[in-house]
């Protein structure tokens, strides 16, 4: 994503050295199709603010401290994924890209009081990519939700997690 | 005095083995579909009907994509492999989607609407399992003639680089055709 801006905005310093408006408008279309696409195509992870994400490190020291209470772990993207391995404790609750996960999900955590701390993760493909996370985060917290963590995994669950050594269980 | 001994010495082996065990409880170790080694064997639904047995494409170079409709990069590298299937398909490449979706509908629409050329099969957490866990997508193997594991590439794949392994594995026709006819002793 950096990379990407970073090239636009040479493009862009490009376009004023030599012919200004012409390229400037060029650039404002090219960076207009760029914006469509992506609403088009999903709300990706990458759009979730830094200030609503956990490292795998930091959701680890967490769910093995015996000072805190343990946050309810939820996995929101692919059924077969977490049949293979997911996060030891954690439940499955659907595709927040589907508007059937996202349903499943308000049912699990309807009943909880706003403040309960929930972390929800996917890993499915890499974190620019991954289409699930950023609607069941909004979706907690449009139900008033405060204490919502996203896991962020920058490759996928298997590299980030799994061949960390992290706690795993496999199954249902 | 020789008993006790005895005695302490198998509670020390005894609770390091449980020391060991205990600190790996809820790890998990991936086995690994290693370079070099046969690709494991899977018998599953075809997307059209009918199965698909991998063993009974041996002969032929795989390329054994691991995808889901969900998964924007294999989404893109779809009309690619296509492509690919439709250029070295002649010369024995055989290119197998295995689709992760949780369930085969979207498959279905997707097959038709991009027009795949190649057989796609409905996996598993088994499957995925049997390929050292398929967690995380695209993930896609590159299995030479002789049924061995080449390449394993995580991520979307460098379409050039992925070109110049096909038709290297493709080359290989000749001396795998050599080996074959070749007398055993």
């Amino acid at each position: 994503m950096y990379k990407v801006s970073f090239q636009l905005r040479r493009n862009h310093d490009h376009a004023q050295r030599s012919h200004p408006f012409p390229n400037q408008a060029c650039f404002l279309l090219f960076l207009g199709g760029i914006l469509l696409v992506h609403s088009m195509f999903g709300q990706h992870a990458d759009l979730i603010p830094s200030s609503h994400l956990i490292n795998p490190a930091d959701l680890v020291a967490l769910l093995q401290s015996s000072k805190t209470p343990k946050p309810l772990v939820l996995q929101v993207g692919s059924h077969v994924l977490f049949s293979q391995a997911h996060i030891a404790g954690s439940e499955y609750v659907g595709a927040g890209s589907s508007q059937a996960g996202l349903e499943q999900l308000r049912q699990r955590v309807e009943k909880l009081p706003r403040g309960t701390a929930i972390v929800i993760y996917c890993g499915c493909c890499p974190w620019n990519h991954c289409p699930n996370v950023k609607p069941a985060d909004d979706a907690l917290r449009e139900m008033g939700f405060t204490n919502v963590k996203v896991l962020y995994i920058p490759n996928n669950f298997g590299s980030d997690w799994v061949d960390k050594g992290y706690p795993v269980a496999k199954g249902e | 005095m020789r008993r006790k001994n005895l005695l302490i010495l198998l509670g020390i082996i005894v609770f390091s083995l449980a020391a060991y065990f205990g600190s790996h409880a809820g790890h998990f170790a991936r086995p690994a579909a290693a370079q070099g080694a046969i690709a494991p064997d899977f018998d599953l639904p075809l997307l059209n009907g009918g199965q698909l047995k991998l063993s009974t494409l041996r002969g032929k170079v795989i390329l054994l994509d691991f995808w889901a409709t969900w998964c924007e990069p294999c989404r893109e590298e779809i009309p690619h492999f296509i492509d690919l299937q439709k250029r070295y398909g002649p010369e024995g490449l055989q290119i197998v989607g295995i689709s992760m979706d949780d369930s085969p509908d979207p498959v279905h629409e997707f097959y038709r609407q991009f027009k795949i050329n190649y057989p796609v099969v409905m996996g598993d957490a088994k499957t995925g399992e049997l390929y050292g866990g398929v967690l995380g997508l695209p993930i896609a193997f590159l299995i030479g003639r002789d049924g061995r594991i080449q390449v394993k590439h995580i991520g979307a794949v460098n379409l050039t680089m992925l070109e110049g392994e096909i038709v290297k594995l493709l080359r290989e026709r000749q001396d795998f055709a050599v080996i074959l006819q070749r007398p055993v002793h």
